[in-house]
């Protein structure tokens, strides 16, 4: 295949991480919740996908089976960091920032003591090819696009609908934006708080899981993760808290963190060592570029959720 | 006014009400259980995860006799202690006048990062070709001056447009991040980025390697409490923090202090990239903070934002760090084992503040009825 | 036909601690009519409301809906009734639509269609000809749109019974017209509407029948048709009580500011301030009377610098014509620069010139107090911040009507709190707290504040504590103009008292002091002239002594009379 096709397949692949990582970050801080535990949670899905399929990689199950397994597995993992971080921040009030950072440290540091008890034989080498269905036996960068990557496209552009189209999404977004009004009208602002915190951290904690198992497929993979979760972060900025924007916003970043090592394939592209750090910088830069001008051309539609990051108690007026 | 009529009909199993004031024996009975419970826990996952333990229940004692021989056992351990307690501290209270200030800097890893990169740009540029005290003079001002910078930036853009200072303060740290790699790459011409250790800029010791270190934050640390507590600029920092509109009512310039204070944060923070760079590793790598610009958020919060209390809540999470490394190495676990200890003690421990700050009415409890004569009187946050 | 009975009050009774905010208050609403709730702040009208809409549930008494009894615990299930309340603060999302405001929180079978939904709310828009669009933001809205989005969001859940609490309050004259027309739609459709308003013209001119409150009891219900401006002001406020406070002849009053023309608008362009011409005086207390809402509280704001008028001037005189120099600068390089301007002369009326003399010579003849001001100075204070009139040695005590949230930090101790406004004396770096402190002592002392000590974060005190605080913090302050909003909201009888007495005290010490207070009896006995305010004009300015509640009630109530007559 062409360079630049792969090139662009493989940062759109690449992307998928982050497409999980932001949308579940989203849709927690569309329920106004500054989760800065999704670098933790997604570490978490990866070693519960892992776990699992530590368990029955050799079992001979069928691929599909096992495909659904690693996934659960994934899910209860990150959900569980989910329920931790709502039962601290919604239920006991505890300031999200600290909260987040703690499930965080919390997170990667447990994620390395079960990855370093696995067996990178039994989890990922044969599960990976059920998971690269159907391009599992292709040799170019499109062997990346398996299950898990449209999976990703899928749930990001899921979640855009349901936000943007559905009562449900009008819910929370009301949660988010003024939880008091949400209050007043009858909508429980715990539950919703609680239930798209969890969801939100399925989905990224799925993102995890599709770094080790599929995009990079390897031993060490899991050691990156953490990075990947608080770039993740910045997406949200940069898609400006809309699911579907962050295909694209992914898509962007891949291309700025992985055309360090394509470059050398063009020789009519002049680059130095130096250049491949500035390349990675770009894409925080671009954020705080998008934060600073979203905050100053100040469109109501593109600010964080008013109530992001205070944690609601009714009796507070 | 008073809405609780309505409520108590359809009264769930109990509510809640913030504390109007709790007597420290009991806030301090609270924080005690909770650690001692984070510890049980913490003795669970062990059981968990470190197989050595499974097989052998009967060293449980020595599981947590590894907390203590962690930072205790040795003089060389505890100075090392004291040494990271000092940097860590130093970190959690350059955030602090931000934090006092309701301004939330979680840019504090990046802004000690650049410091310590600042510093070492001018040790390597300079080193040995001018007089070591002037060297050590002009890294502490590069350092000064590249914290300030990367505190005061995200500081201006809030102060003129209201840009969200959290969001934008997490992301200068992997700026700062990228720059450190971008100058490796440019300083080491090898590939190998890593800069080996600088043979100038080093301050200079009293008595053994760390005490100096040690004593420079703990006057930092007096100093800060002075500084927030009996002067003018700290006591406009607490107002603005409580209510900006009481700030205006007196003809405070709210974004003038909000400025003032985020360079103060920043060159705190550059004081100690400063004592990173000059004083311990004499080099720079992406690693170099190592996460304590974080941790630094969580010490600060813990220690209610007072530099004081702050040395104990440092003092609590290095000495849990040390202790769960010695445990990594006694029982042969991962590496990764102080974070899981950290992370576990840390939930405990923060969300055991909620039962310091919030009472709990079971429904039909006499305190129930006092709840609602004490919603009357108005709670502000 | 027949009029059917839509919701009857029998007895209802409500206390807040041992005071009743609603004493055995009967009421009956007919289907198809507007009833007017009329009384001023603190008669008891929105609790009362507020009870029937679940917000409260009332001590005795009972609600009857349909002729059947009905309790209502919550909001909901007033809303199971029928029965909707539009409240004076609008609980709206602002990044949603007003159709997406309108079905928030509503559960009805089938797909959630926003188009589906922007139909529906067009069809009421159009059946009560209503002035919305429903895909419009909340935060592009005007007021009148805000508001109009509550009253259909309240129709959207099928609301029979409607109250709507002081609609009018923040309203332009056309909007006030337009909304009238759909409550007369509404009225024809069958709906029953209750206002609570404090405007006599309104209530004649839309409701079928007036309910009158005083003091949280029901004075009488009468048909709108039957009754005048007149009757209802009697009613509504009352007999004039006397409530024996002191109050002294004003001594030499002189003129301290001039407010002139003054203009302000809101940042959503509301025209708060509307042509405001008026002297506050020294040793007297001028009163601001009006309904709560009516730019009282902008205009003790403008003045001390915490917004910046459109147009108009306000002018402080400051007195130093014949004072000693030293009372006013310590610096010595204003004072030169101030003679240079030919400002002063000697105790013989000879002009002073330091000319040619040496620095130590000038300071020792200021300070033997004989070179004064040759004239009172005259200050611009608009556009000028607080900080900037504070530098100016003007000193202006505010009590704000926001006491925890804008006149104290309420975290802090007494002490801390003393320092608002005097932190920045002294040269150094550090604060000294010990003055503030021995003020703190003084003033727990002096006013009898409650609490058990100067360390206590003042947010556990009672409200009238909060205020002694805050009222002896202002005092201590010296200053030239006392200004008070609602001073005693929410306070006691004894407190109340006390807070009048020290008003009086500043009064004869010979300061200006402007009062905004709710209660008419309280204005009438204490204040030496009252300004009415009305939306945001002057309706005039009275003799306390000389004036009737009847009189004030009237230009507090009725719309702006010609501009010429708001002349002082």
């Amino acid at each position: 295949m062409n360079v630049w096709l792969n090139f662009l397949i493989d940062s759109l692949a690449f992307g998928a991480t982050f497409v999980y990582g932001s949308t579940g970050e989203i849709l927690t801080e569309k329920a106004g919740h500054l989760n800065l535990g999704i670098p933790g949670i997604m570490c978490m899905g990866g070693a519960g996908g892992c776990l699992v399929l530590n368990m029955i990689g050799k079992s001979g199950l069928p691929g599909a089976v096992i495909v659904i397994l690693g996934i659960m597995g994934a899910l209860v993992m990150s959900m569980a960091c989910g329920l931790l971080y709502s039962f601290l921040t919604v239920t006991l009030r505890v300031n999200q920032n600290v909260t987040g950072l703690a499930l965080t440290t919390f997170g990667s540091g447990l994620m390395k003591v079960i990855m370093s008890k696995l067996k990178a034989t039994v989890y990922l080498t044969g599960p990976k090819f059920f998971y690269r269905w159907p391009f599992a036996d292709r040799q170019d960068s499109l062997h990346c696009l398996g299950i898990l990557f449209f999976l990703a496209i899928a749930i990001a552009i899921a979640a855009g609908w349901v936000l943007m189209r559905t009562r449900v999404g009008l819910h929370l977004r009301a949660v988010g934006e003024n939880p008091a009004t949400a209050d007043a009208v009858g909508i429980n602002v715990t539950r919703y708080k609680y239930l798209t915190t969890c969801i939100g951290s399925g989905i990224a904690g799925l993102g995890g899981f599709y770094y080790i198992i599929d995009y990079m497929a390897s031993q060490e993979a899991y050691l990156s993760i953490e990075a990947f979760g608080w770039l993740s972060i910045a997406l949200v900025i940069f898609a400006l808290w809309r699911p579907p924007v962050t295909i694209i916003g992914s898509f962007v970043f891949g291309v700025l963190f992985s055309c360090s090592s394509f470059i050398t394939h063009f020789d009519w592209i002049r680059v130095t060592m130096a250049n491949k750090p500035l390349l990675r910088m770009l894409p925080y830069v671009v954020t705080i570029l998008v934060l600073i001008i979203s905050s100053i051309r100040n469109k109501r539609e593109n600010q964080p959720p008013a109530s992001l990051g205070l944690n609601y108690f009714r009796e507070d007026r | 006014m008073n809405r609780r009529q309505t409520e108590e009909v359809r009264e769930p199993l109990f509510h809640l009400t913030r504390r109007m004031g709790i007597s420290p024996v009991k806030a301090w009975g609270i924080r005690a259980a909770a650690f001692v419970l984070g510890m049980l826990a913490c003795g669970l996952i062990a059981f968990l995860l470190i197989e050595r333990l499974r097989e052998n229940p009967g060293r449980i004692g020595a599981f947590y006799y590894a907390f203590i021989k962690g930072s205790f056992s040795t003089s060389y351990k505890f100075w090392k202690f004291l040494k990271n307690v000092a940097i860590l501290l130093c970190i959690s209270l350059a955030l602090t006048p931000a934090f006092r200030m309701r301004f939330w800097n979680i840019g504090g890893e990046g802004q000690t990062l650049v410091s310590v990169l600042g510093a070492i740009a001018v040790d390597f540029y300079f080193g040995g070709r001018i007089p070591e005290w002037l060297l050590l003079i002009l890294m502490f001002a590069a350092a000064l001056v590249s914290g300030a910078v990367w505190g005061v930036i995200p500081a201006l853009f809030r102060a003129k447009w209201g840009t969200n200072e959290t969001l934008f303060t997490l992301m200068m740290n992997y700026v700062a991040t990228y720059l450190v790699s971008f100058f490796l790459v440019v300083w080491v011409p090898n590939g190998s980025s890593s800069l080996p250790r600088q043979q100038h800029g080093r301050l200079p010791t009293i008595g053994n390697d760390y005490l100096l270190i040690i004593l420079i934050v703990l006057v930092l640390t007096i100093g800060l409490y002075i500084y927030l507590y009996y002067t003018k600029h700290g006591y406009e920092i607490s107002v603005v923090g409580e209510s900006v509109r009481t700030a205006q009512y007196v003809g405070i310039k709210v974004n003038r202090v909000i400025i003032r204070t985020m360079i103060l944060s920043g060159m705190l923070c550059g004081l100690a990239g400063y004592l990173i760079a000059a004083g311990l590793d004499q080099t720079v790598t992406t690693e170099s903070v190592g996460g304590q610009g974080f941790t630094g958020i969580m010490v600060s919060w813990l220690g209610g934002f007072n530099p004081l209390t702050m040395i104990l809540t440092a003092g609590l999470v290095q000495f849990l760090n040390q202790g769960a490394s010695q445990i990594s190495q006694d029982f042969d676990v991962s590496g990764a084992l102080p974070n899981v200890i950290t992370g576990i003690m840390l939930f405990f421990i923060i969300g055991c503040e909620f039962f310091v700050n919030y009472k709990i009415h079971f429904r039909g409890s006499k305190k129930h009825a006092e709840a609602a004569a004490e919603m009357g009187r108005g709670i502000g946050k | 036909m027949e009029k059917q009975l839509a919701l009857q009050l029998r007895g209802v009774t409500k206390h807040f601690g041992n005071k009743h905010a609603n004493n055995q208050v009967d009421l009956d609403v007919y289907k198809g009519e507007i009833l007017a709730i009329l009384g001023e702040n603190g008669s008891g009208k929105t609790t009362l409301m507020n009870m029937i809409a679940g917000i409260y549930y009332p001590d005795e008494g009972q609600i009857l809906i349909d002729g059947k009894e009905a309790v209502i615990r919550s909001p909901k299930d007033a809303f199971d009734h029928g029965i909707g309340m539009i409240h004076q603060h609008f609980k709206l999302v602002d990044l949603f639509t007003a159709a997406e405001n309108i079905v928030l929180g509503t559960r009805q079978e089938g797909r959630y269609s926003l188009r589906a939904v922007n139909a529906e709310v067009a069809e009421i828009v159009e059946r009560y000809g209503f002035h919305l669009d429903p895909a419009k933001k909340v935060y592009d809205m005007s007021v009148s749109e805000k508001q109009t989005v509550e009253i259909i969001k309240v129709l959207y859940r099928g609301a029979d019974i409607l109250i709507l609490d002081e609609p009018t309050a923040v309203l332009t004259p056309q909007e006030i017209s337009r909304l009238f027309d759909v409550m007369r739609r509404m009225k024809e459709d069958g709906k029953s509407i209750i206002i609570i308003t404090h405007k006599l013209n309104e209530v004649l001119e839309v409701s079928d029948r007036v309910t009158i409150l005083r003091k949280g009891d029901h004075v009488a219900t009468v048909n709108t048709r039957e009754t005048d401006e007149n009757q209802l002001t009697e009613m509504m406020v009352g007999r004039k009580v006397s409530l024996n406070i002191r109050r002294s002849e004003p001594v030499n009053a002189v003129p301290r500011i001039y407010v002139k023309d003054l203009n302000l608008y809101s940042s959503e362009g509301i025209h708060i301030l509307k042509d405001l011409t008026f002297t506050v005086r020294s040793g007297e207390i001028l009163g601001i009377a009006g309904i709560a809402g009516s730019g009282q509280r902008e205009l003790l704001e403008t003045i001390v610098g915490l917004h910046k008028p459109a147009t108009g001037t306000i002018t402080f005189i400051n007195p130093k014509k014949d004072k000693p120099v030293t009372f006013f600068h310590k610096s010595l390089k204003r004072v030169k620069e101030l003679a240079a301007q030919d400002a002063f002369h000697d105790r013989n009326m000879n002009p002073v010139s330091f000319q040619g003399m040496r620095n130590r010579d000038i300071l020792k003849w200021v300070q033997s107090e004989d070179v004064l001001f040759r004239e009172d100075e005259v200050i611009d204070l608009r556009d000028r911040t607080p900080l900037e009139i504070r530098q100016l040695g003007i000193r202006l005590s505010f009590v704000p009507e926001d006491r925890l949230g804008m006149g104290l930090v309420g975290s802090m101790d007494m002490t801390d709190n003393m320092m608002l406004r005097s932190y920045r004396k002294g040269h150094g770096i550090f604060l000294d707290r010990k003055k503030p402190q021995e003020l703190a002592e003084q003033i727990l002392r002096d006013l009898s504040v409650d609490t058990p000590g100067v360390s206590t974060p003042i947010r556990k005190l009672s409200g009238g504590n909060v205020q002694k605080v805050l009222v002896g913090r202002e005092i201590a302050f010296t200053p030239k103009v006392f200004m008070a909003a609602y001073p005693v909201r929410g306070l006691d009888i004894k407190s109340s008292y006390m807070i009048y007495d020290l008003l009086n005290q500043q009064k004869e010490k010979g300061i200006a002091v402007i009062f905004v207070g709710e209660d008419l009896d309280v204005l009438l006995e204490l204040c030496d002239r009252i300004l009415v305010m009305n939306a945001g004009s002057m309706t005039g300015i009275v003799d306390a002594r000389t004036t009737t509640k009847e009189e004030v009630g009237l230009m507090m109530t009725r719309t702006a009379r010609r501009s010429g007559e708001a002349e002082e």
